[in-house]
C-alpha cells in the first residue's frame, strides 16, 4: 500500500497496463507534452513514447470514433475526454457506434475502448462547464459506467475498465484528483465491476451515495449518528453499469429506508432509476418512500452563493434522511 | 475520361459478374420490399456498381473497406453470400448480422467488410481508427472509406481528414458524388463542388474518377490505395456517378427531372462496359446473358435462403449488447417487463 492521490492512482492504473498490454494506448487533447488538463497522464510519454501517448486536436466526435474503429480491429484505447461537457460533442460516436456495433452487427466485434473524463460543479464555470452525466451515459445500453470516488477505487476500477471487452464510460470527479488515500501498489490488484462499496455499515436508513456525493453521504452519515442517532449504511455502487443491486437490496430489507444522493438533475437521473427499481423489487421492505438528494432542476449558475446551493452538500442529505423518520427524529435534531 | 485499357479477360469478366449481381440483387430486395419482406429504409446502388466493384477490386483482401447506409452492394462485391445479405434485410437469423443490423448495417468481419453505417459522416472517424490500427501493429493493410457527398459537409469529414493528414493514416477516403445528398443537389448544399479538392486544406490531396467507369474507378482508387499504404499519406478520391433509383425506395424524386435521369442512364455501367467487353470480343452476346441469368438465379436462390431461413428467437433479444463476463456479479441490463433475472444478470 502506498498514500497517493486519486490523479495519481489513476496515472499509476495507466502505467501499469500500458505495461502490462502492448496494445492498450490512450489518447486526448493535451495528454502527452502537457501531461494532462488535470495531469492525470503526467510522465507517461516520456516513458511510453508518443505512438502510445497520443496529443490530438480539438475533435471530440472523431477522437471517440477513432478509438472505436481501432477498438474494433485490435486495440485497447483508453480516450481522456478534458472534462465530460464536452463529451456531448462526441455523442454520435458514443452513443451510435461505441455502443452500438457490435449489437448491430450481430456480435462480430466488441468494442474495448475507455473513455475516461471528469465532472462536476464547484469550479464556478457556469452552465456549459459543470455538468454531471452519468444519468445519460447509464441510459444506454451497451455502455458500462463506473463513478470511482475514491484512490483505491480509481486505480482499481480503471484497470479493470482497461481489461474489459465493453465500452466503459468511466467518469472522474474534478474535486476529487487531489484527494489521497491508501493505494495498493500490487498490478495485479483491481476493483471488479458490479461490486458496490459499503462505505459505513449501519442498519437504520441506507444512503446510496454516486461519485463524489458518496463522500457527501459518508460525512452525512456521521453527522446523523453523532447529532440524532441514525446509523446510516452508506454504499457507494462504484459501477451503476453493471450494477449490484443485490447490496442495495440486501441493506434496505435491513433497514427499510432509503436515500439516493447524486449531483446531477433530478429528472431522469440515477436516483430516479434506482428508487423505481428499489421499489418494483423490495416494496415489502420499505417503511419510507425512497427519498432522493440531487443537483437542482436548473442549469449550473456562476455565482458562488447560487452555485453551491445547487448540488448537494451534507445539510441536504441529512434533511432528506430525517424526512423519512417523521417527527419522532426531527424533533431531536439539534 | 479517356477510355483505359481493359484488365485481363478473366478480371473483366468477374467485373461485370460482380455489378450484375449487384444490380440485380438490389432490382429484387426492392420487389421484396413493396412485398414487406424487407422493412426500414431500404437504399439503393443501382447505377453506382462501378463505383462499388472498382473500387472493392483496388482492395486486398486484408485491407478494411467501410461504407454507408446504402451498402448491401459493397457487401456483394467483397464476396458475403448474397443469401446471407437478403436474410439481414428480410430479418433473419441468418443475415450477415443475425437480423439486427438491417439494411444500414451490414457487416462481415471475415471479408473485412467494417459496415454499413446508419449516420451520414460517422463512418469516417471509424475508417481513420482502422487505419491507424493498421499503423500501430506496423502491417501495411489499408483502409478505404466511402461516403456520398452530402457527408461532405459533416464536422467529421473535416476532423478526420486532419487527423488523418496529421497522423499520416493510410486511409483513401472516396467521397460517391452521385449529385445529391437525398434530395438536395450538390450546388445547393456544398459552396465547393469541386469534392476533391475540399481535402486540400487539410493535407490531403485529391483524385477524380469516372464512377460510371469501373475500370477508371479501379485505376484511380488503385493508385490511391498505393499512395496511402506506400506514402503513408490519405487520400480524397472523388468518384463521379449517379444513382438510378431514388434516395430510398420511399423517395418520388421531385427534385431531378426526368431528361436527367435519362440522359445519366445512356452511361449505365453494366450497359457500357458490357457492350465493351463484347466489342473487344472478350465476351459474345450468349455469354453476357448468360452472365446476367446466372446473376439472377444466385438472387432467386438468396431469396429462398432468406425466405426459409428463421426468425431471430425472442430469447437472443439481449445477446451481444455486452460481451459478458462470468467475473462480474451486478446487472448488466434492466429489463422492466418484469422483475425476473435476465440474461447477463446475477451471475454471482
Amino acid at each position: 500500500m502506498a498514500e497517493m492521490r486519486y490523479r495519481e492512482a489513476l496515472n499509476q492504473a495507466l502505467a501499469e497496463e500500458l505495461e502490462r498490454d502492448p496494445n492498450v494506448y490512450l489518447m486526448g487533447q493535451d495528454i502527452s507534452v502537457f501531461g494532462g488538463a488535470f495531469k492525470v497522464t503526467e510522465g507517461l510519454m516520456d516513458r511510453f513514447g508518443e505512438k502510445r501517448i497520443r496529443d490530438t486536436p480539438i475533435s471530440e466526435n472523431t477522437i471517440v470514433g477513432l478509438g472505436v474503429g481501432s477498438a474494433m480491429t485490435g486495440l485497447r484505447p483508453v480516450i481522456e475526454l478534458m472534462t465530460i461537457n464536452f463529451s456531448l460533442l462526441a455523442l454520435d460516436q458514443i452513443i451510435n457506434h461505441a455502443a452500438h456495433v457490435r449489437y448491430m452487427f450481430g456480435g462480430q466485434v466488441s468494442v474495448p475502448l475507455v473513455v475516461r473524463m471528469p465532472q462536476g460543479a464547484g469550479h464556478q464555470l457556469g452552465p456549459t462547464h459543470s455538468h454531471s452525466f452519468e444519468a445519460l451515459y447509464l441510459h444506454v445500453p451497451g455502455l458500462l459506467v463506473a463513478v470511482p470516488s475514491t484512490a483505491t477505487d480509481a486505480k482499481g476500477l480503471l484497470k479493470t475498465a482497461i481489461r474489459d471487452d465493453n465500452p466503459v464510460i468511466f467518469i472522474e470527479h474534478e474535486t476529487l484528483y487531489g484527494q489521497r488515500g491508501e493505494v495498493p501498489d500490487d498490478p495485479d490488484f483491481t476493483v471488479p465491476f458490479g461490486l458496490a462499496a459499503i462505505r459505513r455499515a449501519g442498519s437504520d436508513v441506507t444512503i446510496i451515495g454516486i461519485s463524489r456525493m458518496a463522500q457527501t453521504a459518508e460525512r452525512a452519515a456521521e453527522q446523523l449518528a453523532a447529532d440524532h442517532g441514525i446509523e446510516a449504511e452508506v454504499i457507494d455502487p462504484r459501477t451503476l453499469r453493471p450494477l449490484d443491486l443485490d447490496t442495495i437490496l440486501e441493506s434496505v430489507a435491513k433497514t427499510n429506508r432509503c436515500v439516493i444522493v447524486e449531483e446531477g438533475w433530478p429528472h431522469g437521473g440515477v436516483g430516479a432509476n434506482l428508487a423505481a427499481l428499489i421499489q418494483e423489487q423490495g416494496f415489502d421492505d420499505l417503511d419510507a418512500p425512497v427519498g432522493r438528494v440531487t443537483g437542482v432542476d436548473a442549469p449550473m449558475p456562476y455565482a458562488k452563493s447560487l452555485e453551491q446551493i445547487s448540488f448537494p452538500h451534507e445539510e441536504q442529505v441529512i434533511e432528506a434522511t430525517l424526512a423519512l423518520f417523521g417527527d419522532r427524529k426531527r424533533a431531536s435534531r439539534g | 475520361m479517356a477510355d483505359r485499357p481493359l484488365p485481363p479477360p478473366e478480371t473483366a469478366v468477374e467485373w461485370l459478374e460482380s455489378m450484375t449481381l449487384i444490380r440485380r440483387f438490389e432490382e429484387r430486395a426492392g420487389e421484396q420490399y413493396t412485398r414487406a419482406k424487407v422493412g426500414g429504409f431500404l437504399h439503393l446502388a443501382i447505377g453506382e456498381e462501378a463505383t462499388i466493384v472498382g473500387a472493392v477490386a483496388a482492395l486486398r483482401p486484408t485491407d478494411y473497406m467501410i461504407a454507408t447506409y446504402r451498402s448491401h452492394g459493397q457487401a456483394l462485391a467483397r464476396g458475403s453470400e448474397p443469401g446471407r445479405v437478403m436474410a439481414e434485410l428480410f430479418g433473419r437469423v441468418d443475415g450477415l448480422c443475425r437480423g439486427r443490423g438491417g439494411s444500414m448495417h451490414m457487416f462481415d468481419l471475415e471479408r473485412r467488410f467494417m459496415g454499413g453505417f446508419g449516420i451520414v459522416g460517422g463512418n469516417l472517424p471509424l475508417a481513420a481508427g482502422f487505419g491507424l490500427t493498421s499503423d500501430y501493429l506496423g502491417s501495411d493493410d489499408a483502409t478505404l472509406c466511402q461516403f456520398g457527398d452530402g457527408a461532405s459537409n459533416q464536422g467529421t469529414f473535416g476532423e478526420t481528414l486532419n487527423l488523418a493528414a496529421l497522423w499520416s493514416l493510410p486511409v483513401v477516403f472516396m467521397v460517391t458524388n452521385n449529385q445529391f445528398g437525398m434530395g438536395t443537389s450538390l450546388e445547393r448544399h456544398s459552396a465547393q463542388t469541386n469534392l476533391q479538392t475540399k481535402g486540400e486544406g487539410f493535407g490531403v490531396p485529391g483524385m477524380q474518377c469516372d464512377g460510371m467507369d469501373v475500370i477508371d474507378t479501379w485505376a484511380v482508387t488503385s493508385e490511391a490505395m498505393r499512395i496511402a499504404r506506400e506514402e503513408r499519406q490519405p487520400v480524397l478520391v472523388e468518384a463521379l456517378n449517379y444513382r438510378f433509383r431514388g434516395h430510398s425506395i420511399a423517395d418520388p424524386e421531385d427534385y431531378r427531372s426526368e431528361d436527367e435521369v435519362l440522359e445519366w442512364s445512356k452511361r449505365d455501367p453494366l450497359v457500357t462496359f458490357g457492350d465493351r467487353l463484347v466489342a473487344e470480343g472478350i465476351l459474345n452476346d450468349e455469354q453476357r446473358e448468360a452472365i446476367d441469368l446466372q446473376a439472377i438465379e444466385t438472387v432467386d436462390a438468396a431469396v429462398a435462403f432468406a425466405d426459409a431461413s428463421p426468425e431471430p428467437e425472442p430469447s437472443s433479444l439481449y445477446d451481444d449488447v455486452y460481451v459478458l463476463s462470468d467475473q462480474v456479479r451486478g446487472w448488466y441490463s434492466a429489463d422492466h417487463r418484469g422483475a425476473g433475472v435476465q440474461k447477463g444478470e446475477d451471475l454471482s
